[in-house]
């Protein structure tokens, strides 16, 4: 061992081809081969021999060709192409530049990796007629709860329904003219819906893993996600005919069904008496009071605050306190009487 | 030095090769040449690229023009000249002057993410920036519709201003629709249209909405 590697070495700085010469002929050979290349995905150093090897015998390459082109020009330099003028100025460029490729191949072989949407497009494989009856089929509960019930892994028609649930609230807020201080409107509704479609379904996937229910979160996103269009309806025409009365029978019938359909889909895929009872409670209460907040918080506050100025208690839903002139030296005027009655 | 022999080229080569590398470093001086121009030239070349894209995209034909050379400076001039037009329009300007132009501008680039990526999804071949490009440049019919019920506005806020808005809005909308579909639309397959066409509705519904309920203070 010691003389093979003392002829490679001792001799040229400038052309370690001989020291590398196992890892190039590697190269050569695993150029194309899948082994090989899996073994680089794990390699996260910029600096794995594969690629130093690679690098020189690159960089050799085109030296080699620089050469040829140098010794064309002729003139003084034809012992010289390989001397230190030359090799300053091509060298330095050339590491530079194939430090560029190997550090855009690894970049790009990551964003592959992690960054693939394809991971998503099983979930969007839908055709339209498939999106309208499950949309319609989402008002309908099921009545054989002894049977599983398939449900749809898609997020398509959830994921537009959400959208639409943050078009309709940015509607009501705006006819209801709220402000929101310390944020935008649309954040807050994009939050709204977001927060509720994700959270609440991560809740309730936790809630059905200790109930052992057999259901996906997948599953669990799309069946929240479709239970929303009851919730679109009744926002859309509520926010339109402002008679709490209507607003109370939409959020009965219409969120009911809704509610009965998860809850029916949810029991018949739940055993044990005490299992149902924990999931689909939950899942009504969350569903049926979401639906509420939705409607008074968003929707016509200055009625709320018009009608309660009368009596001494504050309503609960303050969401905003409007900074109308009326309505802020009312208050005023209010304050200053109670105030006035404790001295 | 007889075994410089070997090594020596023969006499036409480095003809040759005195001709082709120096027009090979040459090479990098050419591309570099757009540099030396005047600005006015770059700004005016730049300037006619988008000009042509607005034209595209109020009489929208099934160019590929608008597809091949994307660029996103005519969806943020359009983007940017929304937002400040949709300024000032509501109770208290003194807290509601920040938010609205952030809001405008999250809506319109955020929804065209998404939409972008929900048409990647469904199996388009469009790829990210043109659609950005598209989805951007359609935006035009409702800039154009701002202007429009701003002037209308300097001139009253009765109902007959309402109306005329409400038409124009809803004129443009379509028309916005339309020229988005016509170019987006294509890359699916046939019987997905309606997929990808509804979060495109959405989109310019919302827009369309912020423009019909502005009112100035």
């Amino acid at each position: 061992t010691g003389t093979m590697a003392a002829p490679g070495g001792g001799g040229r700085n400038g052309a370690p081809a001989a020291e590398w010469g196992g890892f190039e002929d590697n190269m050569q050979q695993g150029g194309g081969s899948a082994v090989i290349d899996m073994e680089n995905m794990d390699d996260t150093s910029g600096s794995s021999f594969e690629d130093m090897g690679e690098m020189h015998q690159r960089m050799k390459e085109e030296e080699e060709e620089e050469a040829e082109g140098e010794a064309g020009a002729g003139e003084e330099e034809d012992g010289e192409f390989l001397g230190m003028k030359g090799l300053r100025g091509q060298l330095g460029r050339q590491v530079a530049d194939q430090m560029w490729q190997v550090g855009k191949r690894q970049a790009s072989r990551a964003f592959s990796l992690y960054a693939n949407i394809d991971i998503l497009r099983p979930y969007f494989d839908v055709e339209p007629v498939q999106v309208r009856a499950r949309l319609l089929e989402s008002m309908i509960p099921v009545k054989m709860i002894n049977f599983p019930q398939k449900i749809a892994g898609e997020l398509y028609g959830p994921l537009m329904l959400v959208f639409t649930l943050v078009a309709i609230l940015l509607h009501g807020m705006k006819t209801s003219d709220t402000i929101i201080r310390e944020g935008t409107l649309m954040g807050t509704a994009i939050g709204t819906c977001f927060g509720y479609w994700l959270g609440v379904s991560s809740f309730m996937y936790f809630l059905a893993y200790l109930c052992n229910a057999q259901i996906t979160m997948v599953q669990m996103l799309s069946l929240l996600g479709y239970g929303l269009f009851g919730h679109c309806i009744t926002l859309f025409v509520t926010y339109n005919i402002h008679f709490h009365s209507l607003f109370y029978v939409f959020w009965l019938v219409v969120g009911g069904l809704s509610t009965l359909r998860m809850v029916a889909v949810l029991v018949s895929r739940t055993v044990g008496h005490t299992q149902r009872l924990i999931l689909c409670g939950t899942l009504a209460a969350l569903h049926m009071l979401f639906l509420l907040y939705l409607h008074f918080a968003y929707h016509k506050v200055v009625e709320g605050i018009l009608d309660t100025l009368e009596g001494p208690n504050m309503p609960p839903f303050q969401r905003v306190a409007r900074d109308i002139p009326v309505v802020s030296s009312a208050v005023l005027n209010t304050t200053a009487k109670a105030i006035a009655m404790t001295l | 030095f007889p075994g410089l022999a070997d090594v020596s080229i023969s006499q036409d080569i480095p003809v040759e090769g005195e001709i082709t590398v120096p027009v090979g470093s040459h090479s990098p001086d050419e591309d570099y040449s757009t540099l030396d121009e005047p600005v006015r030239d770059t700004i005016m070349r730049d300037l006619r690229a988008v000009g042509k894209k607005f034209v595209h995209v109020m009489y929208p034909r099934k160019s590929s023009a608008l597809l091949r050379d994307w660029d996103l400076w005519g969806p943020l001039v359009l983007c940017v000249s929304l937002a400040l037009m949709l300024q000032g329009g509501s109770a208290d300007s003194k807290d509601d002057g920040g938010p609205q132009f952030a809001e405008v501008f999250v809506i319109i680039w955020f929804g065209a993410v998404v939409i972008t990526l929900n048409s990647k999804l469904l199996g388009g071949t469009i790829s990210f920036f043109q659609s950005l490009c598209v989805l951007g440049y359609c935006v035009l019919p409702l800039t154009v519709a701002m202007l429009v019920c701003r002037l209308v506005l300097l001139a009253g806020a009765g109902t007959i201003s309402f109306i005329i808005r409400l038409i124009v809005v809803v004129a443009m909308f379509g028309w916005s629709t339309l020229a988005s579909t016509a170019f987006l639309a294509d890359s699916q397959p046939p019987n997905r249209k309606a997929l990808v066409v509804y979060p495109i509705f959405l989109f310019y519904f919302v827009i369309s909405w912020m423009i019909l309920t502005f009112t100035p203070q």
